[in-house]
């Protein structure tokens, strides 16, 4: 099945590759000059080029607004290789769009002619709209500050393998430092909790032998136990309000 | 503060509170079933009237009871606290959401099934349990010991249509709210796990069904007899 998607993209893409076939959709962007205006969604026609990612098809887009003289639609990017977890945009009613990927990672041949492609910002009272598609997610970084870290003293690196950890163990732990902060798990809960954001923050580290013997006290200062449903009650609750 | 203020006032703490006393009412709710199967013997009430007697005088079932009125209580405050919590975590939602792809109708209504729930909790305590402990309900005699006929209550209340229907739609509304929070209620304890977690969930689905199924029942089963 995979595969048989796999060779069905492949031929899709040399067929455009060669083609270059247009594409038209129709943009529902949310629209906000700064933090205290009021936003609106307005409506943009594109001409897409399949092969284009997300974030190309908005460069564009935004090449044409300069063009007419009009303010360009401000999102947040870094890496656009989905490592860095800046490019959050609630894309068709989902975080990231239709794909399991960061929004940088999705292409544009995963919407279909005609389509209109709503484009919203991440919404919780804990990430502030900054302006247009761009919110601030520095509560994370003040939930990290607050005990996401372990006591290591610095020196010449350590050989890697000093302390045996058993590969299933430390599969686990990457998995929940595989976290690239993106915030899409707010955007998606229902209660806009960090819960998952919270849970990966402990488990990196409470899974391994150095975190271990600071787990209860970065625990208690993580307000790890105050997961669910209290993301922004946790951030009021710990002081950690920007 | 000290550590139990502390851990009432997180929301962890509040679903620890929101988990025990919903859990607590579960097993209520089989006790309760259970005896009120009486209704469906047919000698008149007899075993009926006995088993609420023993209700109302056992000093153990009593006890409970107003462990069960703190359940209701505290389950109802804290629900309020966290769904407000919950909605002022977004005060501005999406213009277009598909919230079904990551959770379900269910545990997305627990506040609006719960006020339900509330509302039906009032009628029938008005119904049953206040008549029961301060309304005058006819007495029954069985071996020469007095009983007082609340049997005769229930069918007076379940022969009239209008509480048939909001017993039905009510207990709809409790099958909703307990497929989602019995499952959930595990989940806030920390009964996750790759598993038993299919079990759980249709445990979960069992349990809101039937319960929920043989309460309506009651009242569909005393109106078809008596009309
Ligand atoms: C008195 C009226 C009621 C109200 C207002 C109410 C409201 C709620 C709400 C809002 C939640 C979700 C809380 C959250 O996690 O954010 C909840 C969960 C729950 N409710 Fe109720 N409910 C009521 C009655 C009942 C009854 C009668 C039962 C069972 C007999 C019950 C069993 C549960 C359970 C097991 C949970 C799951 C707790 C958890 O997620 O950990 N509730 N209720
Ligand atoms: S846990 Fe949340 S913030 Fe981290 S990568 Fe997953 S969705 Fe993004
Ligand atoms: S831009 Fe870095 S993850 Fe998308």
């Amino acid at each position: 099945m995979l595969n048989e998607k796999r060779e069905f993209y492949l031929a899709l893409s040399i067929q455009h590759l060669n083609f270059e076939r247009r594409m038209n959709l129709k943009l529902r962007i949310w629209r906000q000059r700064d933090a205290n205006s009021k936003g609106a969604l307005v409506d943009y026609e594109v001409k897409v080029n399949p092969h284009m990612s997300f974030l190309e098809m908005l460069d564009e887009l935004n090449e044409t607004l300069q063009q007419k003289g009009q303010e360009p639609v401000a999102f947040d990017h870094d890496c656009r290789e989905g490592i860095c977890g800046s490019c959050n945009l609630f894309i068709n009613g989902r975080p990231h769009g239709p794909m399991q990927t960061t929004t940088c990672q999705l292409h544009m041949r995963h919407f279909h002619e005609g389509e209109t492609v709503v484009i919203e910002p991440w919404r919780a009272k804990a990430f502030p709209i900054v302006k247009d598609l761009i919110v601030d997610r520095s509560a994370f970084d003040r939930i990290v500050q607050a005990g996401g870290y372990i006591s290591v003293n610095t020196g010449s690196a350590r050989d890697a393998n000093e302390i045996p950890i058993p590969k299933i163990i430390a599969d686990e732990a990457f998995n929940s430092a595989a976290c690239i902060a993106c915030g899409a798990c707010v955007a998606a809960c229902k209660n806009a909790s960090a819960m998952l954001f919270v849970g990966a923050q402990i488990s990196k580290l409470a899974l391994l032998p150095q975190g271990k013997a600071e787990r209860k006290a970065t625990g208690r200062e993580n307000g790890g136990s105050d997961g669910c449903g209290g993301f922004w009650s946790l951030l009021q609750y710990r002081g950690l309000l920007g | 503060m000290s550590w139990v203020a502390q851990t009432l006032n997180s929301t962890l703490g509040r679903k620890l509170v929101m988990a025990l006393t919903g859990l607590f009412l579960c097993t209520f709710l089989i006790v309760h079933a259970g005896g009120n199967t009486m209704l469906f013997r047919s000698d008149g009430g007899q075993a009926f009237n006995e088993y609420t007697y023993f209700m109302t005088h056992n000093p153990l079932i009593k006890m409970v009871s107003y462990i069960l009125y703190t359940s209701i209580l505290l389950h109802a405050v804290y629900a309020g606290i966290l769904t407000a919590i919950n909605r002022k975590a977004r005060p501005v939602g999406y213009a277009y959401a598909r919230p079904s792809e990551n959770s379900t109708w269910a545990s997305r209504n627990m506040g609006f099934l719960g006020v339900i729930l509330l509302l039906f909790i009032i009628v029938h305590m008005r119904t049953f349990w206040y008549e029961m402990h301060f309304g005058s309900v006819p007495m029954a005699t069985y071996d020469g010991q007095e009983y007082k006929d609340l049997y005769k209550v229930v069918i007076w209340a379940f022969s009239q249509w209008p509480y048939v229907v909001l017993y039905t739609i009510s207990m709809a509304a409790m099958a909703f709210h307990l497929v989602h929070g019995f499952r959930s209620g595990f989940q806030t304890l920390g009964g996750n796990h790759p598993k038993y977690n299919p079990l759980l969930s249709n445990l979960s689905w069992a349990f809101g069904i039937i319960i929920s199924a043989l309460f309506a029942a009651m009242p569909i089963y005393v109106f078809i007899q008596t009309h």
